[in-house]
């Protein structure tokens, strides 16, 4: 955990009303959240707490209603180039192979393709999808899939990697997999990770920090931080330590009675 | 994760079709749709022989079979299978491009779908060879004329696929895009087209069948030459065998056209699962 005086990430103020007619709902009260660089940062949080909506924000695909958040030292106000998503779902296209999906953002953002293609074969090397790298999308299973969406993510050397939720579809053995082998890319390529899950143990697994969120309305109820040691094996879930952060997190939703977790 | 083998669930140990090798032959479809024709060849045959029906009325198979070979042998049957071909051909392209267009560009804006789509059902729903002896006035006694009318009916197919096509796009795989700073045009090129192409192919097919359609309604209602022009002459003159020979010809002609739209379909949309084929 690095932690550096001038964060990454610096919201101020930062909330999302959304409008409708005659009503508003408030998708996330007004926040300050700072991220460091190279942190790995979990938000936890059932349905309707705003964790979507805070990574929208900060994806530049949402305008923000109130308050400001800087990528930085410039202010998000739309999609940025240095900045990497992940969805639940792998979407990739299926009419192109698990590379030129890969090349995507190359191509959307009129980079150089050798040294793209390059980078994108060097991505599924290391998450062992190298000799899938000409197959099309449907012949591959949903890990793999997800796999080849988090190089996707990765192939343009973005600071920022966001992420939604990327393993909710997996099944919980394939999870547990991803979940180390996320840790080791975030090891290898030092990127800052914003992972919003509503899986406390992953959280809490794969955070640096878990930033717990509530809903109705959508708001920060605590920071928690993770000093568990890297790089960390699936048996550090078994101790005490591990426990007592989950408990921690866990008693928020008992409090708020949320029990869609 | 070292072993990825664990995730290859796919192709290998999906269970293949049995083998029916015990069933009886007339259980395998393919048997009995090529016994189809020839059983009803033979039924129509015996029946007109022993009902003595009128040839003028229902010509046995055979009789349309000797006046098939009589036109296939002519020379000049070939140029109006010629005429109507290229009639159908060049109004499908002319239909379905104009079609493709405008669906695009209404395609781009809920708002412009708002306000274009009442003009478009209402004019859907007018039998567009109607408008045949008007083009015949516009457009002439030619072969132009026949395009027009064609490609009149074979836009709104396409018209009406690609902006459902477009529309088909989700959400968030277009956010996935905004958010790799992909431009509007870009979304358009690599996202949401390549996405609408299963239903333009839907549209493209339909387009196709009609096109033929369109082609012999404009020969009926007026020209010189082509298989609908030849169908109105042999009436006339009660060749109704000929008559029947040249609807052989036209559903070989069609048969064609869809086997090549077929081939290009399966080219292109090889990604697309459970492509129908409609029409």
């Amino acid at each position: 955990m690095k932690r550096q005086t001038d964060p990454l990430i610096r919201a101020r103020g930062l909330g999302k009303v959304w409008e409708t007619k005659g009503d508003a709902i408030v998708a996330l009260s007004p926040l300050d959240l700072d991220i460091h660089d190279g942190e790995f940062l979990s938000i936890v949080g059932p349905s309707g707490c705003g964790k979507s909506t805070l990574l929208k924000i900060l994806a530049g695909l949402v305008a923000p209603s109130s308050g400001n958040v800087d990528l930085g030292g410039t202010p998000i106000t739309g999609p940025r180039p240095d900045v990497g998503l992940v969805f639940q779902a792998p979407m990739l296209l299926p009419w192109r192979t698990v590379l030129e999906n890969v090349m995507v953002p190359i191509e959307l953002q009129k980079r150089d393709r050798a040294a793209g293609r390059a980078k994108a074969q060097e991505l599924l090397e290391m998450v062992k999808l190298g000799d899938f790298a000409d197959r099309y999308a449907n012949e591959l299973s949903g890990g793999m899939q997800q796999r080849a969406g988090i190089c996707r993510a990765l192939v343009h050397d973005p600071k920022l990697l966001l992420m939604d939720e990327p393993f909710g579809a997996l099944d919980a053995m394939t999870r547990e997999r991803m979940n180390i082998e996320l840790q080791r890319i975030w090891l290898e390529q030092h990127k800052t990770v914003v992972f919003v899950t509503h899986s406390i143990q992953e959280a809490v697994f794969l955070g640096d920090r878990v930033v717990v969120m509530t809903p109705r309305p959508g708001r920060i109820s605590e920071i928690v931080d993770v000093p568990l040691p890297r790089h960390r094996d699936p048996s550090v879930m078994a101790t005490a330590e591990f426990g007592a952060i989950a408990d921690q997190i866990r008693r928020h939703f008992e409090l708020e009675g949320a029990t869609d977790l | 994760m070292t072993d990825t083998s664990l995730d290859i669930d796919r192709a290998g140990d999906r269970p293949k079709p049995l083998l029916r090798a015990t069933s009886p032959i007339w259980h395998r479809p393919a048997v009995v749709s090529a016994l189809l024709l020839p059983t009803t060849l033979i039924l129509w045959e015996a029946l007109v022989y022993w009902l003595q029906v009128p040839r003028i009325i229902m010509p046995a198979p055979s009789e349309i079979g000797v006046s098939l070979w009589n036109n296939l042998v002519s020379v000049d049957f070939y140029r109006h299978v010629w005429v109507t071909a290229i009639e159908a051909l060049f109004g499908f392209a002319l239909g379905a491009i104009i079609g493709f267009v405008l669906g695009a560009i209404i395609g781009q804006s809920p708002f412009l779908e708002k306000v274009f789509y009442p003009y478009i059902i209402a004019f859907e729903t007018l039998p567009k060879v109607a408008f045949a002896p008007l083009v015949l006035v516009w457009f002439g006694y030619d072969m132009t004329s026949k395009v027009v009318i064609t490609a009149m009916i074979s836009l709104f197919p396409l018209l009406a696929n690609t902006i459902v096509g477009l529309r088909a796009t989700d959400q968030d795989q277009i956010d996935l895009f905004r958010a790799f700073c992909g431009s509007r045009w870009a979304i358009f090129w690599r996202l949401r087209l390549p996405n609408a192409l299963p239903y333009i192919f839907v549209g493209l097919n339909v387009s196709l069948i009609f096109s033929l359609t369109g082609a012999i309604i404009g020969e009926f209602v007026g020209s010189r030459e082509g298989l609908g022009y030849l169908i109105m002459m042999r009436n006339q003159t009660l060749n109704i065998p000929s008559v029947f020979s040249i609807l052989v010809v036209l559903g070989a002609l069609g048969c064609f056209f869809h086997y090549v739209l077929h081939v290009i379909q399966r080219r292109v949309l090889f990604w697309a699962p459970g492509v129908r084929y409609n029409g």
